[in-house]
């Protein structure tokens, strides 16, 4: 691994050092592929994001896959019914690895304004290992391109090998999460403890 | 210019090493990337049928019956019919004699192929 005070010296005098893994992430984060997959009105935010005003291609990302085959990146744009979940969580099952999560919008993170109703899911991230939350009731195309903007940082720092390293390169990491069953009341199960890790509520005794 | 005596066709051989080597070396340095940095995991879902998000249900071996054909032929009828009737009826009044005449052929000959398809019997589906 080249210093990085040597590196930014060797910049200035105009010669660019860098590794493999700084190389690959370079490129597979200015690349990212979403997926053509809108659930509710946050899609119409993702639509705008991906036309001329707000141009999502200024970030490589405009070519909406319509397949789970040819996308690196999920966005969850709006509310997750339970009725939906298996087919989700199937689809992300589906997309080759790397990938990657965004949960956009209130109803993707909490269920948002449907949160008490019986058949909304309470935030994708109980099933899915989700990267990014983008708050909002929908979010703004802005809201949206900074979110991709802070997965592309993201991915620009992980490791490809190597103990530490992202879990879409570690090869003793699950391939495929549990597609839960709608069952008479709720989904079976309810959540994926593996993935879902809520932090504990804080009493004041 | 002194050029070496060369086989008149080598440059062919030339390009098809090129025209082999451009896709192949793409694709060796993906697979020797994959080995080092992208451990392949499988799974059965991630290997199954692509059917946006829903499990493939039934036999995708479906028959669909040849007797549809016929249908399919006789719309065409109506179909070609409603093209052309509309700017005739639109430039009806300006048109000549002649012109009314041969559309009235033309109606006449799709009609007459309805008649005789009706006559055959192929309007009953058996």
């Amino acid at each position: 691994m080249i210093d990085e005070g040597l590196q930014n010296e060797l910049a200035r005098q105009g010669v660019f050092v860098t590794s493999l893994q700084e190389l690959s992430n370079w490129g597979r984060s200015n690349s990212v592929w979403p997926m053509t997959f809108g659930l509710a009105c946050c899609a119409i935010e993702m639509i705008a994001t991906s036309m001329a005003r707000y141009d999502i291609a200024r970030f490589g990302s405009e070519v909406f896959r319509p397949s789970p085959r040819q996308s690196d990146l999920m966005i969850v744009a709006g509310t997750v019914t339970k009725k939906m979940v298996p087919q989700v969580i199937r689809l992300y099952n589906q997309m080759p690895e790397p990938k990657y999560v965004i949960s956009m919008g209130a109803c993707a993170i909490s269920g948002g304004p449907f949160k008490e109703g019986y058949n909304v899911l309470k935030g994708v991230d109980r099933f899915l290992p989700v990267d990014i939350h983008i708050p909002g009731c929908p979010p703004r195309p802005e809201a949206l391109l900074h979110g991709l903007i802070t997965l592309q940082k993201k991915m620009a720092g992980e490791q490809l090998t190597g103990p530490g390293c992202a879990r879409s390169f570690d090869a003793t990491a699950p391939s495929e999460f549990p597609v839960p069953v709608l069952g008479a009341h709720d989904l079976i199960p309810p959540r994926n403890d593996a993935v879902w890790h809520p932090p504990l509520p804080k009493r004041n005794e | 210019m002194n050029t070496p005596d060369l086989h008149p066709y080598l440059f062919l051989v030339v390009l098809l090493g090129m025209a082999m080597a451009f896709p192949l070396i793409p694709l060796a340095l993906a697979r020797l990337w994959a080995i080092r940095f992208a451990p392949p995991r499988p799974g059965p879902q991630k290997n199954s049928t692509y059917e946006c998000g829903i499990e493939t249900r039934g036999d995708p071996l479906v028959q669909f019956r040849s007797g549809y054909y016929l249908y399919g032929i006789l719309f065409l009828i109506f179909d070609v019919e409603a093209v052309f009737l509309f700017p005739f009826a639109v430039s009806f009044l300006g048109l000549s004699v002649g012109a009314v005449i041969a559309m009235l052929v033309f109606v006449l000959l799709l009609a007459e192929g309805l008649a005789w398809a009706w006559l055959k019997g192929l309007l009953d589906w058996k």
